[in-house]
């Protein structure tokens, strides 16, 4: 029943970390790049969008998310949810008062 | 179950995956704690946009992108050394967690260097110099003494959870099939670059 909990851990060659990094640092450039463009309001959306992606690699591979069972993903899901609406509410209300 | 005849077989208790858990578990407090930093600027952004900007032109983008790299490359060398040790490379895992501590040092030289020049400037909390500055741009200053600085002080903690693993490699307590203290260091290191991810572009790059 708890068979899971004595898999077999998932290797990580380093190849595969290296391809990581390469991309995370593309991404970097990417941002830097888009910020010089002047963006106008699209500026933030673009640039949360690209630290977005860039923590999606980091999660995954650097942190073996991927590799993870299920429950792990649903906490993180849960967790950045509850962010959300945090983050939802605060604006609403801000939106509203002003 | 409970009724198994009581035998001496000495059971060593080890959970791997619940330790990686409950590392998961802390991590979500970390994801609260910036969190709440982080609705703060974007209210606070979102209410003082022009002061933003102008208080951010003041921030020098290349320390922040050798900043970026350097974290981004020490998250990689994190990842790797769990990989050595799991290949029962040892040694090599030991030399990945050093070049790691090393990246820490080079990011917390260049914050030192960073936050030197502001303070030369007479930017800093509290000063004379930022007080008659507008409000937006008290705001912003404070909040990015505040989050670089809960930041920094989360990577001194890191170094500080890598050296650990080093003695327990050093020990025999960490070892080829017992290395889950390794990885927890490494996902609480890996937390750091993310924060760093995010805190990059909305203090560096915004003008």
């Amino acid at each position: 029943m708890s068979d899971h909990h004595h898999q077999e851990a998932h290797v990580i060659e380093y190849g595969k970390y290296i391809f990581i990094w390469l991309a995370l640092l593309a991404f970097t450039g990417i941002t830097v790049t888009a910020a010089g463009i002047g963006l106008g309001n699209w500026t933030v959306v673009v640039a949360l969008l690209i630290a977005s992606t860039k923590s999606w690699f980091v999660l995954n591979y650097f942190m073996h998310l991927k590799y993870e069972d299920r429950v792990f993903k649903l906490f993180i899901a849960v967790a950045f949810i509850t962010f959300a609406i945090f983050i939802t509410f605060t604006f609403w209300d801000y939106s509203f008062t002003r | 179950m409970s009724s198994s005849a009581p035998t001496a077989v000495h059971h060593v208790h080890r959970d791997d995956y619940g330790s990686r858990m409950g590392m998961w578990l802390f991590l979500f407090t970390e994801l609260v704690l910036f969190g709440g930093l982080f609705i703060v600027y974007s209210v606070y952004r979102f209410t003082h946009q022009q002061e933003f900007h102008i208080a951010a032109q003041e921030l020098n983008t290349t320390i922040g992108l050798i900043n970026t790299i350097i974290l981004l490359t020490s998250s990689m060398t994190a990842a790797m050394s769990i990989t050595a040790m799991q290949k029962g490379n040892v040694r090599f895992a030991k030399g990945l967690v050093w070049v790691t501590i090393m990246f820490a040092f080079a990011f917390m030289v260049n914050k030192y260097f960073e936050w030197s020049a502001k303070i030369h400037h007479g930017i800093y909390p509290g000063s004379k110099e930022l007080l008659n500055k507008p409000e937006g741009e008290i705001l912003y200053f404070g909040l990015y003494y505040v989050m670089t600085g809960l930041h920094a002080l989360h990577v001194i903690v890191g170094v500080v959870f890598f050296l650990f693993i080093l003695r327990h490699i050093g020990q025999g307590k960490v070892h080829q099939t017992q290395y889950v203290r390794l990885e927890n260091a490494a996902l609480y290191w890996h937390l750091v670059d993310l924060i760093w991810i995010f805190l990059f572009p909305l203090f560096y790059l915004i003008h």
